[in-house]
């Protein structure tokens, strides 16, 4: 018998699903056709039995009576919908939602409804949808009905919790019900108590809100009661503040890594001092605009891919550049740090420069594709797609980066021309050409990070200028020439900013960050985390 | 003593450098005042004060090369010392207005009044004295260049990332003098000055003596840094900036070298600010912008890095160059800037007083060879 439960199970619902089908469907003509008969009272009767009835074709019903759009037709007294189609009003039959031509109004008769059946329709549409077959239907009603808190809907509610099956969508409306329950000053303090535990347990804003109303309104043991359930929601807030809080920081950090991670290749491995790094960034915000002017111009339907379009394309503009900057002035310069960080200024201002003059000033429109617009609710954390993309960017690009440093021979050479430059040069390996690969490869990841910035940044000519500092904070921070050290530098410095900023403020904030990593380079001069060993000059 | 110690500093070209200074401090005011406005040799205000910032800009390259060129210390950040010393006169030239301001309030400045504050800010007291203002333009920027200078020069933070820092704390004074609970004006910063110590501002007489007295700090200054370099205290500083190692191997405290010659550039950066403001008529947060200091990097480099003349040239001839291209051609400005300075760093890493001599030893060489 055992292996049979489960088929008898699904047996009877599919007969139950099948006689209610043609029960409800017989009962909804006889329905409608009590809707459009009798006088207001009787209407409302009937209102209220095409709610109890439960069938999600009644919703559209009552809503088209609401609005005035539910005619009978004078010719075969037959029930239509009839929506304003030019002069004429276009009809589908109501029992059936099958098309039933169109007509003039004179060819119909509206059936009347006043503000009183209104309301009532407006209730029994609110609990249809409690009843609807679609999940997300019946959530939203539940939400809604938390909301609005309407008392008229309680009997409604019940007769919906009684068929839920879901239990998310249960415990929404357990905690409509709730709701309702503690915004009806006369219900007994009993399921007061039990209505106020619900609503502690979803521990939101709105559930705070609630919670508080009741302790002013309310005395005794439901008013205790209520200031214990607030307090407990006040500390969950302030927990999923804080996981926000981090969350914000760490979105922060990942845009200070991507920012950063260009410069402690050239700056680490290199020892080199890009102050036109910013400028690299801006180039590769820049190229993202081009690309999508192009695409508006010429190929509308692919703007969702243009930000992967503008990446390969964003690092091969600001790689190539790097290369061209390395080859012509930055070879020549080492072994001279502080000339190098001269020279490259030099060399951001002329960037900036050239990029005012081709495209202006003012701050250029780089649009969002569909999939990186929008937010959702984690718990009750907000969490918009656009910065998850850029986290989840950023921490590629750093893997990639270091299984680009780990795997492949180019790494290996990188590796070794920073460890020992002689060495590496006497055993054949080309350091002239490996020195521009690295330099070219840092540009490049700047102009990728240009395209995630392009995203939450004005594009300007002065993009760049407003990350060189901090970027260098975090490579100096998490200690000149470890990957893994600008990892953490980026995402301690972005959580530590985020969590100042309520009770300092966003300036105030980022100052004390600045003097703390001042502090700390006092401390520690070769950052978090130190190379040590014979590289270290 | 102090003479003696000044004056053994002084080469004959330094001399007639000071000279030079001093004579044209004298000359232009002179030309400014007495000379008619028809007169060809008649230098009209606003040149004057154009060559007012001029000077004030020289005084502070040469703190930056007393530094960087004698003691091979990169600071992105004298421009902070600079703005601070600049803010300290700003406060005192607050003070001074008085009842003229716009809300006629006779202790607050008008833009106290307007953000609501009822009572002057602890640290305005005392501002209304000349005195104490010319003591903080030099304790200002010498207190904080000795806090950054004892912790970094005792950690050996060196270098660039020295720089680094530097850089930083320019940004972090530029982000609080930019918030108006500061207290010191937001981002508008003190401006509308009437009176420095009794005289207008605006007249023409008061403009002379301001010209003059920068020359006269810059004079001083150079002079001061003569004997700082040429001393025997000079040679150890020389020999830091070149190994600097070596020097604590053989048992200098090097530390110490530093933090004097850091705070004693802070305090001359400081005394160009405060010269600076009157001139100019406005201090604000901008002033510390990282890019400000690094510009007056690129003034010490092109004129000569190591030489005490150099930065002088550079500052005069970066910021005439600047004036005269921002009129004329605004766009090519950033241009020339960023080239000056890939072209000096790559070809010119001596300046052009490195130049010049280059030049001379190699006519000199000519003709030692030609009689051959």
């Amino acid at each position: 018998m055992h292996f049979l439960r489960p088929l008898s199970v699904l047996l009877s619902v599919l007969a139950s699903l099948a006689l209610a089908g043609t029960v409800l469907a017989a009962d909804l003509a006889t329905l409608v056709g009590n809707l459009t008969s009798g006088g207001l009272s009787e209407r409302e009767a009937a209102i209220t039995a095409l709610a109890a009835s439960g069938d999600e074709r009644a919703a559209p019903i009552l809503e088209a009576l609401g609005a005035g759009q539910l005619y009978t037709r004078t010719s075969d007294k037959l029930v239509v919908i009839g929506k304003t189609d030019g002069n004429r009003l276009a009809l589908t039959e109501a029992v059936s939602g099958k098309p039933a031509g169109s007509a003039v109004e004179a060819d119909l008769e509206r059936v009347r409804v006043n503000n009183r059946l209104r309301g009532t329709i407006e209730a029994a549409v609110g609990s249809l949808t409690l009843m609807s077959p679609n999940a997300r239907v019946r959530l939203n009603a539940a939400d809604a009905l938390f909301k609005r808190r309407d008392t008229s809907a309680l009997a409604a509610l019940d007769q919906a919790l009684a068929a839920e099956k879901d239990p998310r969508i249960k415990r929404a409306m357990s905690e409509a019900r709730a709701a309702i329950v503690l915004a009806t000053p006369d219900s007994p303090p009993a399921q007061k108590l039990a209505a106020i535990a619900v609503v502690r347990d979803r521990a939101d804003r709105d559930s705070l809100g609630i919670l508080k109303t009741v302790a002013a309104a309310s005395e005794g043991e439901v008013k205790t009661a209520a200031t214990a359930g607030a307090d407990s929601v006040e500390q969950t807030l302030a927990a999923w503040q804080m996981a926000q809080n981090v969350w914000y920081g760490i979105s922060l950090g990942s845009v200070l890594l991507l920012a950063a991670i260009g410069l402690a290749i050239t700056f680490g491995t290199m020892g080199v001092i890009n102050m036109a790094h910013g400028e690299m960034v801006m180039l590769g915000a820049y190229t993202t605009f081009v690309v999508q002017e192009v695409i508006r111009t010429s190929a509308p339907h692919l703007f969702d891919v243009s930000l992967v379009i503008a990446l390969p394309l964003a690092f091969l503009v600001s790689g190539a550049i790097g290369i061209l900057i390395e080859r012509t002035i930055i070879r020549f310069l080492y072994g001279r740090p502080l000339d190098t960080l001269l020279a490259t200024w030099g060399l951001s201002l002329v960037l900036q420069q050239a990029v005012r003059s081709i495209f202006g000033s003012s701050n250029r429109e780089v649009g969002a594709p569909s999939w990186m617009s929008g937010t959702f609710q984690l718990g009750q954390l907000n969490i918009t797609y656009g910065r998850l993309w850029i986290v989840v960017f950023a921490l590629v690009v750093f893997v990639a980066l270091i299984l680009l440093l780990r795997k492949t021979p180019l790494g290996l050479y990188m590796r070794a021309v920073t460890q020992n430059r002689p060495m590496a040069s006497a055993v054949g390996i080309r350091t002239p050409r490996v020195d521009a690969l690295t330099f070219g490869l840092g540009s490049g990841i700047a102009g990728l990070a240009g395209v995630a910035l392009s995203q939450i940044d004005n594009v300007s000519p002065n993009l760049g200028q407003g990350y060189i500092i901090d970027s260098f904070m975090v490579v100096v921070f998490g200690g000149v020439g470890n990957l893994f050290g600008t990892l953490i530098g980026a995402m301690t410095l972005g959580v530590v900013n985020k969590f100042l900023e309520p009770y300092a403020g966003a300036v105030l904030g980022k100052i004390l960050v600045l003097v703390f990593i001042i502090m700390f380079i006092q401390r520690r001069p070769r950052g978090l985390f130190a190379l040590k060993g014979r590289s270290v000059e | 003593m102090i003479t003696r110690f000044l004056w053994q500093g002084m080469d004959r070209n330094l001399r007639l450098c000071v000279l030079l200074i001093l004579a044209v401090g004298i000359a232009l005011p002179l030309a400014n005042l007495i000379l008619a406005a028809t007169n060809p040799a008649h230098v009209p205000s606003w040149v004057l004060q154009l060559f007012g910032k001029y000077l004030c800009y020289a005084l502070l390259a040469l703190a930056v090369d007393l530094v960087w060129g004698f003691c091979g210390i990169l600071s992105l950040g004298h421009g902070a010392f600079f703005a601070l010393g600049g803010y300290c006169m700003g406060m005192y030239l607050m003070r001074q207005i008085g009842t003229r301001g716009v809300y006629g309030n006779p202790i607050l400045p008008d833009f106290m009044v307007f953000l609501n504050y009822k009572e002057l800010p602890w640290f305005w007291h005392g501002f209304d004295h000349f005195w104490f203002a010319a003591i903080m333009v030099v304790l200002v920027p010498s207190v904080l260049a000795f806090a950054l200078g004892w912790f970094a020069f005792r950690s050996r933070v060196t270098g660039v990332y020295l720089s680094i820092i530097t850089q930083a704390m320019t940004f972090a004074l530029m982000l609080a003098f930019f918030r108006n609970d500061m207290g010191l004006g937001g981002n508008n910063g003190l401006t509308d000055f009437k009176d420095i110590l009794g005289y207008s501002v605006q007249a023409s007489e008061t403009r002379a003596v301001l010209f003059f007295a920068s020359a006269v700090a810059l004079a001083l200054g150079l002079v001061i840094s003569a004997a700082v370099v040429s001393s025997r205290f000079g040679k150890a500083l020389t020999a830091v900036r070149d190994a600097e190692s070596r020097m604590r191997f053989l048992g200098y405290r090097v530390e110490g070298f530093k933090l004097f010659v850091f705070v004693l550039s802070a305090a001359m950066a400081g005394v160009a600010g405060a010269l600076y403001v009157p001139q100019v008529g406005i201090i604000n947060p901008g002033e510390f912008a990282p890019g400000n200091s690094i510009e007056a990097v690129l003034w010490v480099a092109v004129g000569g890095r190591g030489t005490l003349v150099g930065p002088i040239i550079g500052a005069v001839l970066v910021n005439f160059g600047k004036t005269w291209l921002t009129g004329a051609l605004p766009e090519v400005w950033l241009f020339a800037l960023g080239a000056l300075f890939i072209v000096v760093t790559l070809v010119l890493p001596k300046g052009i007083v490195g130049l010049w001599g280059q030049m001379k030893t190699r006519s000199q060489n000519r003709k030692a060879r030609a009689p051959a």
